[in-house]
């Protein structure tokens, strides 16, 4: 992160590394490098960027290969669906069919296409309101910083779950008012994090510098704080991606979110969990495995990039 | 600590009403009107209704109002679906149940949860260790919505030995699957909790000083580690309550147990907007006077955080 840090860290790479280390330190490392080659050594971490990488592969060429398009309904299923509908080659539903002859296949590679983006426009909304947000409460301090705190505490205390539902109920359960609501919610922990790290930074000496030779305040935030914050917004945002996830699915769930005939991990999971009762339990099952994977392979990537890029651990 | 207590107090209340002019204006925003049936009513029976249930004041006055016969007299006026009954009715014929189970919920997450933490702690590196660090990874990818059809599959269609939904005035064979869905999440959360601040606060100076006297091992557990090492799950008794108030939404859809919840969502999918206004405020009040309770306990242990 800090020029500093990372070359104590090199210093110490190379002292561990022994004998051919020497002889590459002489060419010098870029701290992306630096925390790249850490993530890769982070084997939970590089195993689950390859399955999120596999998943969302399998999310743009599985449409290409699904026998059964995403509004086409099998009727030659319809009403005995817990017979004939489960997963099957011949039939041409390699996940099996729901309750009203639509091919899963399709609807889980939708449903995670969906839950994804919810997840990684969510977090991209937050990290932008957040950063900048944080970043000029921690910068210029004193009382505007007390204000904007102030304000971030009250709004963090609200329950805004219920607000968001509000918002769904009443505006309708669009997209635009699902990525608002989810947005607006979760760029507080964001820019309290950043606020934090930005008091840290704010005293540094390249910091004063850039003031000394007369750059004004707003160029500074910009320029010199917000790109060294870089490290410790994408921890935080990528893991905000599967809570954000988990928020999409939780009111899906309850069949407030999404809405037919779109779907989401969360929706058909929902539908799974009634029609498990028949005996149908594909319907549970390869929703429930995405978004198990999704979630995990998250959590993973974010712990790796934390034990990457936050200076704090090393 | 009188200062800390008024100083919670003054970010709390005006969350409070922050929470109830928000979600009251959302509800007046709402397009159309609740009474909007399929037969279009005669203009003088609407001016009727709107003014049976205040809707033709100004709206300042309507918020005054209502916000008036909240603090003064705990009302939340008439339900704008069930024409007979208060919101009133309504949240004292859920909220006992929701309480129930939410009660035991609580007392089985903070008590296997610390006790699986401290004899992972102890016992690092042993099966019960990795048992209670897979738990809690599972945990983390397995929330409520998921474990309920779950348990169900397991216990109601695969074993039958548990209902899979109903209330039935709270039987315990009913109050079981509820319990365990609303709980496993938080009870795995504090177990890494509890096993991650005890491990650090065996490995401190003070208990290495206290094994060397000779103390027994479990006097060092008990006696000297125990108190330092609850401090973090003590904090996060905050966000384990909260997420029961969200979580007993789910289980009160899942399980049909007829709690708060399930008649958030149902006044939510039938535009009830009352009820729905009144519930919102009710667990959002919930929520804001559960932290403010964590937050002064914690204050009261312990004494730095009192800034």
């Amino acid at each position: 992160m800090l020029l500093a840090e990372a070359r104590i860290a090199r210093r110490s790479k190379v002292g561990e590394g022994g004998a051919a280390a020497p002889a590459k330190s002489a060419q010098g490392r870029s701290l992306w490098r630096d925390a790249g080659i850490r993530f890769i050594n982070n084997r939970a971490a590089l195993a689950s960027t390859i399955i999120l990488a596999l998943v969302v592969l399998f999310t743009l060429v599985g449409p290409f290969f699904a026998a059964w398009s995403i509004e086409k309904i099998d009727w030659s299923i319809i009403g005995n669906v817990a017979d004939v509908g489960g997963p099957s080659i011949a039939s041409g539903h390699y996940f099996g069919a729901d309750e009203v002859g639509r091919d899963l296949y399709s609807r889980v590679i939708e449903g995670t296409e969906i839950s994804l983006a919810v997840g990684i426009l969510g977090s991209a909304v937050a990290v932008l309101i957040g950063t900048l947000y944080g970043a000029i409460a921690g910068y210029f301090g004193g009382r505007l910083d007390s204000l904007m705190m102030r304000f971030v505490d009250i709004v963090y205390s609200i329950p805004f779950l219920f607000i968001l539902i509000l918002m769904l109920i009443i505006f309708g359960h669009s997209f635009v008012v699902l990525f608002t609501g989810i947005g607006l919610i979760s760029w507080l922990g964001m820019a309290r994090v950043v606020r934090g790290q930005t008091l840290t930074l704010k005293y540094r000496e390249f910091v004063e510098a850039a003031i000394a030779t007369g750059v004004r305040p707003l160029p500074v935030v910009f320029r010199y704080i917000v790109p060294n914050l870089l490290g410790v917004v994408v921890v935080y945002a990528t893991l905000l991606i599967p809570e954000i996830i988990l928020l999409e699915s939780f009111i899906s769930f309850l069949g407030l979110g999404i809405q037919e005939p779109n779907t989401s991990l969360g929706a058909l999971i929902a539908e799974g969990a009634q029609t498990m009762q028949y005996g149908e339990l594909w319907q549970l099952a390869f929703p429930l495995a995405f978004f198990v994977v999704v979630l995990f392979s998250f959590f993973f990537i974010g712990d790796g990039l934390r034990d990457a890029l936050d200076p704090k651990d090393r | 600590m009188i200062g800390f207590i008024l100083r919670r107090l003054a970010i709390a209340i005006p969350t409070l009403l922050v929470l109830i002019i928000l979600s009251f204006l959302l509800m007046h925003w709402a397009p159309g009107n609740p009474f909007y049936g399929d037969k279009k009513l005669p203009p003088e029976v609407m001016a009727n209704i709107m003014a049976r249930y205040g809707l033709d004041k100004p709206l300042w006055q309507q918020l005054l109002e209502y916000i008036w016969n909240i603090v003064a007299h705990f009302d939340f006026g008439p339900s704008f679906k069930y024409k007979d009954r208060t919101v009133n009715e309504i949240i004292a014929q859920g909220f006992p149940v929701t309480l129930t189970y939410g009660f035991w919920a609580f007392l089985l997450a903070t008590s296997v949860g610390i006790t699986m933490g401290i004899v992972a702690a102890v016992r690092q590196n042993s099966w019960a260790d990795y048992l209670a660090v897979g738990l809690t990874i599972g945990a983390q990818v397995v929330p409520n919505f998921v474990l309920a059809p779950i348990l169900v599959l397991v216990f109601t269609l695969g074993l039958h030995w548990l209902p899979g939904g109903g209330w039935n005035d709270g039987r315990w064979n009913y109050v079981i699957l509820p319990v365990i869905a609303l709980a496993t999440t938080y009870m795995a959360n504090i177990a890494r909790i509890t096993r991650l601040s005890m491990l650090e606060v065996l490995s401190s100076n003070f208990i290495r000083t206290a094994r060397a006297k000779g103390l027994p091992g479990y006097q060092v557990v008990f006696k000297h580690a125990l108190k330092p090492a609850l401090l973090p799950v003590i904090s996060y008794l905050g966000p384990v309550f909260v997420g029961m108030i969200t979580g007993s939404v789910v289980v009160d859809m899942y399980f049909s147990t007829g709690g708060i919840g399930q008649w958030f969502v149902n006044s939510a999918l039938s535009r009830d907007y009352s009820t729905l206004l009144g519930v919102t405020i009710l667990l959002g009040a919930l929520t804001i006077g559960g932290n403010l309770v964590v937050d002064v306990l914690y204050a009261w242990i312990d004494p730095k955080i009192r800034y």
